[in-house]
């Protein structure tokens, strides 16, 4: 028989395997879930949840998906955050830390007080990123925040009310359309197909039959 | 956290490491099948084989066809709704093109039919970018480099699909395949790229260039977050939490709306549209033949079920993708997938012996009958509840290319196992075959229609254009390619097309007749919208 562990999810008491994440564990117990539960595998940040071990104060924040019920868990998901988002034209703004201070001004009103690393749920260092975004520095701020799913939790926790979710998206929109090396061979390929220059290979491999296509696929040479 | 007896096979992977790396460095890789005998592997081990697995359609356009149980049962179950209870006058939203679904697919045909002037909708069941669009790690393919061509590309994807896959489809894949990389570039995707702006590209299986772009292993949520960003910055209206449930008709029989539901209230909305756009992605919450799943909570094939009932034929609706890697162990994560990208970057499949028993990089449904047949032979390990699986030998990955590189190409993954106890640079990993990918779908057109008129499908949920099986890396980039395509399409259409105010839903009057006559009596409802795992542990 399984071990099995008391968790209270809002509050409630219920008795579950202790080999379950806490998202698998609320489906034990027999929630039906429609929010807070999305990809299963750590990647869209549907099911930021709070949690707290009893006997210990300290709250502390993770995705139910990717975390493993202990026993006396206190749970409560959180599976909506009211967070902003600035629109803006991608085609009409510059990387440079003029963007910020227009769009995400607040972000230079962080004390330091680092709580949004402390609960960052892929465990990155969110305020270095912050602080990557206030220097205009977009490529390292681009890198530090790329494993980010947007769970929001981090500025659930900012007393300085910064959105960092976004702040991390437009720098690396940005580094991604105008600090990133262009690719040249691309450029000339898009351009060798608006030219018509691959057509006549394609309309040529399109009229094989299939014997014959068959015959060139079981002789393609590989690039090593 | 690996058992005894895994740490005691790990032993004979490790002890046969060292030559294995000296045969790879020397060019000997395991060798390729040949063609017959992936003929065999496939015939006597892939799902798609089994016929009992299958069941045959009783109504519909693909009447006769053989299909998954599962599918067929939900295909042919009953209506959420009775026609004769909605009001389709009372209309709740009035657009010139609804995207059903928020994916991918659902979010390159919205910002591309807002490019082109409609007043365009997004309606998803879950939020905005819950799709498995953000769950893809891999890849996207193109063929944008000079010993590469489109015509390359299409040659091995007509392989990879058996020779099955719509030669049209394909020819717009591969011909749109750069232009897409660029657009995405332009709309500040973070490709990995060299200094000099070359594009880091690998091998996929059954890749014979390679044409593997990637953003680590976050390709499709890095491609995800930044498509939902830009129709956000377009303000595109996103319905979120709410499901299609039926197509709405106009009085040509053209697609004219849908039929929508709150998923929490449960309250019925009607959207009135001039053109639709299926995107509603995949089926592997289906669990077809109990197979675990890579997919998204909300894959459930509810778009095959909306465009069947509306009379839109499905193609190929038999096979499925079964990713060879998905997670075997700890049982927490298993079904989640582990990116093909693993054994691109030099990750070899071990039996339990320490042998490499095939060439890891075959297509994915070779290399998944691979598996399933070398775990029947005796040589897989025992997972947990009488599961097996093989090694993936990832510590070989740094081995070499170097320390660090399994951090900085797939963090995700080493990420996943890491929360687990296994360090996956130090201890080889476990896996077996999972659902992950419907490889059938709603036929369409070049134009990206299906054949109800403007009915249009993007993403998973079309089918033809993988043939009987999808290389990897292939779908972030039908996504791209057929949902802009899509709503391209759509958009032009809807200006061509007035307002109907005779809205119907008389095919969903006519498919609960069909049911009737063809003796169907069920007690299960469609579409399924969300799968049900409640008391269950092993989900």
């Amino acid at each position: 028989m399984e071990n099995m562990v008391n968790i209270y999810l809002y509050g409630k008491k219920y008795e579950v395997p202790e080999s379950l994440t806490i998202m698998n564990a609320m489906e034990y117990a027999g929630y039906q879930l429609v929010r807070g539960v999305g990809c299963r595998c750590g990647f869209c940040g549907a099911c930021a949840t709070i949690y707290r071990i009893k006997g210990q104060q300290e709250l502390k924040t993770c995705l139910a998906c990717q975390t493993k019920v202990e026993d006396n868990m206190y749970i409560a998901t959180l599976p909506f955050f009211p967070l902003v988002k600035q629109p803006y034209e991608i085609e009409n703004v510059k990387p440079t830390e003029q963007i910020m201070m227009q769009l995400y001004p607040e972000i230079y009103a962080c004390i330091g007080c680092n709580a949004c690393t402390k609960a960052c749920t892929q465990e990155l260092n969110v305020m270095q990123y912050i602080a990557y975004a206030q220097r205009g520095d977009f490529e390292k701020c681009a890198e530090e925040s790329f494993d980010c799913v947007m769970c929001g939790v981090c500025s659930s926790r900012c007393p300085a009310g910064i959105t960092h979710p976004q702040v991390g998206l437009l720098a690396r929109r940005l580094n991604g359309k105008y600090l990133a090396p262009e690719t040249q061979h691309l450029l000339e390929r898009v351009a060798e197909i608006e030219n018509g220059g691959c057509e006549a290979d394609l309309q040529d491999i399109m009229k094989k039959t299939a014997e014959e296509l068959k015959e060139m696929y079981n002789n393609r040479d590989f690039e090593k | 956290m690996y058992t005894q007896e895994m740490l005691e096979s790990i032993k004979k992977v490790e002890a046969t490491r060292e030559e294995r790396l000296k045969q790879i460095l020397a060019g000997n890789h395991p060798r390729r099948m040949t063609a017959e005998e992936k003929d065999q592997v496939l015939l006597e081990n892939h799902p798609d084989h089994i016929k009992s697995q299958f069941a045959e359609l009783k109504i519909g356009p693909n009447k006769g066809e053989k299909v998954p149980i599962e599918l067929a049962e939900t295909l042919q179950a009953n209506p959420r709704i009775n026609p004769a209870d909605i009001d389709l006058t009372k209309i709740d939203y009035d657009v010139d093109v609804l995207v059903i679904g928020g994916g991918g697919a659902g979010s390159a045909a919205a910002i591309m039919a807002h490019e082109n002037g409609a007043n365009v909708m997004i309606v998803t069941k879950l939020r905005h970018g819950d799709a498995n669009t953000m769950m893809a790690e891999g890849g996207i393919q193109a063929a944008d480099k000079p010993n590469d061509s489109p015509a390359q590309h299409y040659l091995d994807v007509m392989g990879g699909g058996h020779f099955k896959n719509v030669p049209e489809l394909v020819y717009k894949l591969v011909n749109d395949a750069p232009v897409c990389i660029k657009w995405l570039n332009e709309l500040g995707v973070m490709f990995d790229k060299e200094a000099d702006g070359t594009m880091v590209t690998t091998h996929g299986g059954g890749t014979s260039r390679k044409r593997m772009h990637a953003c680590k292993d976050y390709s499709g949520a890095e491609i995800m977050r930044v498509l939902r960003d830009e129709v956000q910055n377009r303000q595109i209206p996103v319905v979120d939490f709410t499901s299609a449930i039926e197509i709405i008709k106009d009085e040509n029989g053209k697609a004219a709306g849908a039929v929508l539901m709150n998923m929490e209230t449960k309250d019925i909305l009607i959207a009135r549209a001039k053109t639709v756009i299926i995107a509603t992605g995949g089926a592997g919450r289906m669990h077809y033949q109990g197979f675990p799943t890579s997919n998204h909570y909300g894959a459930t094939a509810d778009g095959l079920v909306l465009a069947y009932r509306a009379g839109a034929p499905l193609l190929y609706a038999y096979t499925l993708q079964y990713h060879p890697t998905g997670a075997a162990y700890p049982s927490q994560i298993f079904g989640a997938l582990v990116t093909e990208k693993v054994r691109s970057i030099g990750a070899q499949l071990i039996n339990s012996e320490g042998e490499a028993f095939m060439y890891p990089l075959e297509t994915r449904d070779v290399c998944a009958s691979s598996v399933i047949r070398e775990c029947r032979r005796g040589n897989g390990i025992d997972t947990f509840g009488g599961g097996q699986g093989v090694w993936l030998d990832s510590p070989m990955i740094e081995m070499l290319h170097g320390e660090g590189t399994i951090e900085k190409r797939i963090p995700a993954m080493m990420r996943m196992y890491l929360k687990y106890g296994i360090d996956m640079r130090k201890q080889p990993i476990l896996i077996y075959p999972t659902l992950h990918y419907q490889n059938g779908g709603i036929k369409i057109a070049d134009n990206g229609m299906s054949d109800v008129e403007n009915l249009f499908v993007a993403g998973e949920a079309v089918g033809g254009i993988h043939g009987e099986n999808r290389l990897m890396g292939n779908s972030l980039l039908d996504i791209i390619v057929f949902g802009r395509n899509a709503g391209v399409n759509a958009a032009a259409v809807a200006k061509n097309t007035v307002v109907s105010d005779k809205l119907n839903l008389d095919h969903v009057e006519s498919f609960k007749k069909e049911m009737a006559e063809a003796g169907i009596k069920t007690d299960k409802v469609s579409p399924k919208l969300l799968p049900n795992y409640t008391k269950q542990k092993d989900f």
